[in-house]
């Protein structure tokens, strides 16, 4: 179907383009510029060099009963968790034994993340209620019940990143590109030894019946 | 009798009926009798606008693992992947796996900010992102943990439960590096803090050059909105690499000279080795397969004869090229058939016809990708890894086809 040209100037929609004429449009004017404050509101993230700390400061002594009255029923009174929720505490020295457990004191490479952690997502349920000083305080008392530091020693925005985790040194960025480059597709004859069957999933039992 | 009322009484027959099949009784049902569904109207065009499988399908559902976390919130469902068919999956049969609750976000309360080291930072909302240019792209998506209870040893007895924490979407979206464009990236910005808007405030360090390769923000599943359990109205796709990457009900996007260590990225997410060293940083999905049929949901039982294997192949690196079936438990292989299309970064599903004679056997698949890398054995894994990595299990896995056609999840030396 075609318009008539004077058609469609009276319509107002004068924009018939041959196609070798047609110019793209780039992107434009779509988003807003995102205002300082919005940004302020949003922008919670801690990283390893303290960047993102927020002014604020607490003692381990500060966040226990802050501890006791919104972490302890999951956590532990000591961090060392209620039936199955996470453990925070405890488990140094246990990460080459056969059942390792990995806490925050025996497994965490910064303590940028303890802080970045609680102040978005705990207490489990009402996430994001709990002030910088809080959070300072909270994590002074779980590194402290984790013998990272002391009881009474204040953490704030300035030394807070500066706490040395002892499991640091053990990160290491992902080598399987090397250490797993497996790339032989044997065809036949493919396993020298007996075939032998060393567990079956039906002995143990524990899939969910329908 | 209202039709209402036939319609019920047929289903109740159709039920037992199905049922009757299911236990090889005798008095199976009579295909060839005139049926209600041929004398009786169905339902209008009026009673379901969105539309939902047939009853007889009740059983293909998400299922998780009870005793697998503390409660079901921060938690995982399996895709149904035995009774899935091609290498789509459906968006109601969508493993979920969220660590604050599927979180409700409405659109008109949501935003996706692009902040940090940017000429330009932005606030975009759902429409401000649909009026810009998007793309349609399949891809996989898998839970680092997909397979993590077998380590040990054969212990859940399903494909739903050892591999079902994968699926395979089209997602529609803009691709981030249009949006990168936008905000104009200063030249040390090498690093993106993914941020989701949910109580668990999901956050994922990613690199420049992944963003820039092949993310999207995504706001489509398979020709609809996403769901809630998938991140609506937004989320991060991140081809390949581990879904946890993929932030859900995303709102924001700060661009950094080095990564943050969160949470998702320390405490958990890596992988830890023998030795108590642990492995960080470690994205990428590597090539797995399984057979979904054969498999425990779907035995061969007293069924001998012509049978199709059929199962799923994929590669967080690239295409899946080929897979092998063995049937002496990995001594001997044979090339299964690839059904297209065979995308890159997409489930493949592969398949090979088999005459069964009631023998007792020992099945595994074992897949390969563009580049070269073939899927590793349990022994290889665990040789490097030990059994407490958690994390990026891809080992071939085997089923065993007893005498009687009944399916059991097993490992081997
Ligand atoms: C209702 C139970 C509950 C309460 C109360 C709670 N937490 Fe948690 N906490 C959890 C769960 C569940 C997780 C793991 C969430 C996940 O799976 O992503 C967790 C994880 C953590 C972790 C990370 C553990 C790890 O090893 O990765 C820390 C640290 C933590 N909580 C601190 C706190 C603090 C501090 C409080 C009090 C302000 C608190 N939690 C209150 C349930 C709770």
């Amino acid at each position: 179907m075609t318009l008539g040209l004077t058609g469609l100037l009276a319509l107002g929609l004068a924009t018939s383009v041959l196609a070798q004429d047609y110019q793209r449009p780039s992107i434009s004017g779509i988003g807003a510029v995102a205002q300082p404050e919005q940004i302020a509101a949003w922008d919670i993230d801690v990283r390893p060099d303290g960047l993102g700390l927020p002014v604020g400061k607490g003692t381990a002594e500060d966040g226990e009963a802050l501890f006791a009255d919104r972490c302890a029923m999951c956590h532990g009174d000591f961090g060392e968790g209620v039936g199955r929720w996470p453990v925070l505490t405890g488990g140094h020295g246990s990460l080459t034994e056969e059942r390792p457990e990995k806490t925050v004191g025996s497994y965490w490479p910064y303590t940028s993340t303890l802080f970045d952690y609680i102040y978005r997502a705990m207490p489990y349920g009402d996430a994001k209620t709990l002030s910088p000083d809080e959070v300072y305080a909270l994590s002074a008392y779980i590194l402290a019940e984790n013998q990272i530091v002391e009881y009474d020693q204040e953490l704030n925005q300035d030394n807070f990143a500066q706490i040395e985790m002892p499991n640091r040194a053990n990160f290491f960025a992902d080598d399987r590109a090397v250490s797993e480059a497996y790339s032989e597709r044997c065809m036949s004859g493919c396993k020298a030894e007996d075939i032998n069957i060393v567990s079956a999933a039906p002995e143990l039992d524990v899939t969910p019946e329908e | 009798m209202t039709n209402a009322l036939n319609r019920r009484g047929f289903l109740a027959a159709g039920a037992a009926s199905a049922g009757a099949l299911a236990a090889g009784s005798a008095k199976a049902a009579n295909p060839f009798e005139p049926k209600e569904w041929g004398q009786y109207l169905g339902a209008g065009v009026d009673d379901e606008p969105y539309g939902t499988p047939s009853e007889f399908e009740a059983h293909v559902v998400r299922r998780n693992v009870p005793w697998l976390t503390a409660d079901s919130v921060s938690s995982i469902n399996f895709t149904p992947l035995a009774d899935l068919e091609g290498f789509i999956t459906p968006n109601g049969l969508h493993f979920e796996r969220h660590h604050g609750g599927r979180a409700i976000v409405d659109p008109a309360e949501h935003r996706l900010m692009i902040h940090g080291l940017v000429d330009k930072p932005l606030v975009f909302s759902l429409e401000d992102l649909k009026r810009l240019p998007s793309v349609s792209r399949f891809y996989f998506i898998e839970c680092a943990a997909n397979g993590g209870m077998e380590w040990r040893g054969a212990q859940l007895n399903g494909c739903q439960f050892t591999h079902g924490m994968v699926s395979c979407c089209q997602y529609t979206g803009v691709k981030l590096s249009t949006l990168m464009e936008m905000v104009g990236v200063k030249p040390n910005g090498k690093w993106v803090l993914a941020e989701g808007a949910d109580a668990a405030g999901m956050n994922r360090s990613i690199p420049m050059e992944k963003i820039m390769d092949d993310c999207m923000i995504a706001w489509a599943q398979n020709g609809e909105a996403l769901r809630p359990a998938q991140g609506y109205p937004m989320r991060l796709i991140v081809p390949g690499f581990e879904g946890n990457m993929w932030v859900k009900w995303i709102r924001r996007l700060e661009i950094g000279d080095m990564p943050w260590f969160a949470r998702e990225e320390t405490s958990k997410y890596t992988d830890l080795l023998e030795d108590g060293r642990a492995r960080m940083f470690t994205w990428v999905q590597d090539c797995n397969s399984v057979i979904t049929r054969p498999s425990p949901e779907k035995p061969w039982l007293d069924r001998r004869g012509f049978h199709m294997i059929s199962g799923l192949a994929w590669s967080g690196r690239g295409a899946v090229k080929g897979v092998d079936i063995s049937l002496d438990g990995g001594n001997n292989w044979i090339p299964a058939d690839l059904e297209g299309p065979v995308m890159p970064k997409c489930l493949t599903r592969f398949s090979l016809p088999f005459e069964w004679q009631g023998q007792e056997m020992l099945i595994q698949s074992r897949a390969y990708d563009d580049t070269g890398y073939v899927q590793p054995t349990f022994a290889q894994n665990r040789s490097v890894r030990g059994v407490n990595s958690i994390y990026h299990n891809n080992s071939v896995h085997t089923w065993h086809i007893k005498p009687d056609g009944g399916v059991e999840n097993v490992q081997l030396v």
